[in-house]
């Protein structure tokens, strides 16, 4: 289990290069030159030279790719363009909030899946079962920065019991004032994974009861939570594996949430950056957003490989 | 007191399927007593697993309509309600299932899977019911058995795996060992292994044991009588070596004719025409009469009725001569001689 961990961390690392290579490129794909957001429109052709020597935008790419990756070994993620401040500060700051916003949605998320695909994989055909099959179906083909608005529109604006946008005042802390602002933007957010993991775990609850050793279990007397015991613990590996690549994809995927509610995290700040041709916060963004996703996958197979002695190696 | 373990009367199992119902079990007859083993013998689809798991109830509650008669042990299994039945599940009554590979849990070491039986039926500490857990490793000739306490089941290969099942099922000491098709997933010479062992710690544990096999050679080898099984029915019911020279019924010749066994020799081997009925639509006769080299018009007129031309011998065939008449077979199958023959063995 150790050799393993070890060789899964090792094979993480080039993964991570090649991730950060297509984030360089991309950028750099994308129509549009970064100094006409920095520079008025009418400065002169000697202002715009100096200030691209100045970026080293004028070396050639393989150089400026070089230079960013060393400088982002040691964490130096450089200025923002738009604002001159460090991008590593930054992103300290969004990405503390969108972890924050992830986890909440994450949570919510995963019990009302686990709770309902559970219930609905062990009583299939029944009223539960719909009720939970519509939910799912609901939860994923919804989008949910429309969601969003709804629930901004009926909470925020109608019965006027939530704010609409924004973090709360200054630093985030764990008071009313500041909850009430995480409401609405995280129960938008739960709504896609917890329609995901209530489909996934019905779905792998419903195998492992049609399975033999169910029937096994049943004729040596157990019943319900001893039962219950057997099928979470095959459940997991598959519907923790599912989890897992849902709290990615809420961690890098909230752009839009984020947006419809002005929650200023990364999402929000990938945004503006693509907005304003930002290329150092965009790079560094995209960098960390996809180096989170790796190592929640890394995990994901971590805690998989512990839990399932089949799949256990050397 | 109690010396039947299992007593049924007219046991029906029905699967509801859509609006039409699947007869399954149409109406067995059969007593077992303590120390005795009975094979029901039968081809696929002929009730013989449902007959089996209807003893522990065990069939998909939501599609089984179970009607009849049938204690086990003293308890109306079909009244009973499920807290009473799971009580006796893996207590009084265990089961031994085919598949070694798929019936038991794969995220489980095997010793988790034998404590857990022992700590659901008796109050005892966890590190006693361990200490227990290996012995009945020991018991079932494990080898390695404190190492194989703590290995998942794809550790194991087939054998040891139904092994460990075996194991499993004695956990409590039951006084009724299911067994349904306990060897048919297993390679040949392991299948005889496990055969004298179940047979061994049958006795040893003076359990009554029901065996539900389509291997003729398997039932001949392990049984005390058997139960012929067609279309949900006992066919023909008798102690095992009678039965195995002179079947009585069409059906179980023809079982006996398409098998090898020692005095097919040198003979040819003779299949059984035709295919078994469908379970939907019973006809309200001999279900085996389109497949019979001997059938006649009497044989189309109704269900023949149990004949015995011995004691402890019955077919439901209108060939056979009733001798004993009124007397059910398994009643007559009480008959001294029965151990007699059987210890001889």
């Amino acid at each position: 289990m150790f050799l393993y961990t070890i060789r899964r961390v090792l094979y993480a690392i080039p993964i991570a290069l090649a991730v950060s290579l297509v984030c360089f490129m991309l950028v750099h794909i994308a129509p549009g030159d970064p100094i006409d957001a920095i520079l008025p429109p009418d400065a002169s052709a000697e202002t715009v030279a100096m200030v691209r020597k100045d970026y080293g935008l004028d070396k050639p790419l393989p150089v400026q790719f070089g230079l960013w990756l060393a400088h982002v070994v040691q964490g130096d993620f450089g200025l923002s363009l738009a604002n001159r401040r460090p991008v590593l500060n930054e992103m300290k700051v969004a990405a503390g909030r969108t972890f924050l916003l992830a986890s909440s949605a994450a949570l919510l998320g995963f019990v009302i899946g686990s709770v309902l695909g559970g219930l609905a994989g062990a009583f299939r055909g029944s009223f539960i079962d719909r009720m939970a099959v519509g939910f799912a179906v609901a939860g994923i083909s919804v989008p949910h920065y429309w969601l969003g608005m709804v629930f901004v529109i009926i909470f925020s604006v109608v019965l006027g019991w939530l704010p609409a946008i924004g973090a709360g005042p200054g630093d985030w802390a764990w008071n009313w004032l500041h909850i009430r602002h995480l409401i609405l933007p995280a129960v938008t957010l739960s709504v896609i994974p917890a329609g995901l993991v209530t489909r996934t775990v019905r779905g792998v609850v419903v195998e492992i009861l049609s399975q033999d050793f169910i029937t096994t279990l049943r004729g040596k007397g157990l019943r319900h939570l001893m039962l219950a015991l057997h099928v979470i613990k095959n459940a997991a590996p598959t519907s923790i594996a599912v989890m897992g690549l849902q709290l990615g994809y809420l961690m890098g995927g909230s752009i839009l949430v984020e947006t419809v509610f002005a929650w200023p995290g990364t999402g929000m700040l990938l945004n503006q950056a693509i907005f304003q041709r930002d290329i150092p916060v965009l790079q560094g963004t995209t960098l960390v957003l996809a180096m989170i996703f790796v190592t929640l996958n890394l995990t994901v197979d971590l805690i998989q490989t512990a839990l399932d002695p089949r799949i256990r190696r050397a | 007191m109690s010396e039947h373990l299992v007593r049924a009367r007219q046991l029906t199992v029905r699967f509801a399927q859509g609006k039409s119902f699947i007869h399954a079990v149409n109406g067995v007859d059969f007593d077992l007593h303590e120390r005795e083993v009975l094979c029901i013998l039968g081809e696929s689809g002929s009730g013989k697993s449902v007959t089996l798991r209807a003893l522990m109830r065990l069939n998909p509650p939501s599609k089984t309509i179970m009607s009849g008669e049938l204690e086990v042990g003293g308890h109306d299994v079909v009244a009973a309600s499920e807290p009473q039945m799971s009580a006796l599940r893996g207590a009084f009554v265990s089961m031994i299932f085919q598949d070694p590979m798929t019936s038991l849990d794969p995220v489980f070491t095997i010793g988790a899977q034998i404590t857990e039986t022992i700590l659901r039926h008796e109050r005892i500490e966890r590190s006693e019911a361990r200490k227990r857990a290996l012995n009945l490793l020991d018991l079932v000739q494990i080898p390695a058995a404190r190492r194989r306490l703590d290995s998942y089941p794809h550790e194991l290969s087939g054998g040891l795996r139904q092994r460990a099942m075996i194991a499993i099922a004695l956990s409590c000491r039951p006084k009724l060992l299911l067994a349904d098709e306990p060897t048919t997933a297993l390679d040949a010479s392991v299948q005889i292994q496990i055969l004298f062992l179940l047979r061994e710690i049958q006795q040893e544990m003076g359990m009554g044991m029901i065996f539900v096999t389509h291997d003729l050679g398997v039932a001949g080898e392990i049984a005390d009588r058997i139960a012929v099984m067609y279309a949900g029915r006992f066919i023909e019911e008798g102690p095992v070596e009678d039965l195995m020279q002179a079947p009585l019924h069409p059906y179980a010749r023809g079982l006996l004719g398409a098998t090898v066994h020692e005095g097919s020799r040198g003979s040819r081997l003779v299949t059984i025409p035709g295919a078994p009925p469908d379970l939907r639509h019973l006809p309200d006769a001999c279900a085996f009469a389109p497949r019979c080299g001997e059938m006649e018009g009497i044989c189309l007129e109704g269900l023949p009725a149990l004949r015995s031309p011995a004691p402890g011998r019955a077919a439901r065939c209108v060939h056979v001569t009733d001798r004993a008449s009124v007397t059910p077979a398994v009643d007559a199958a009480d008959a001294p001689t029965r151990r007699v023959s059987n210890g001889a063995r």
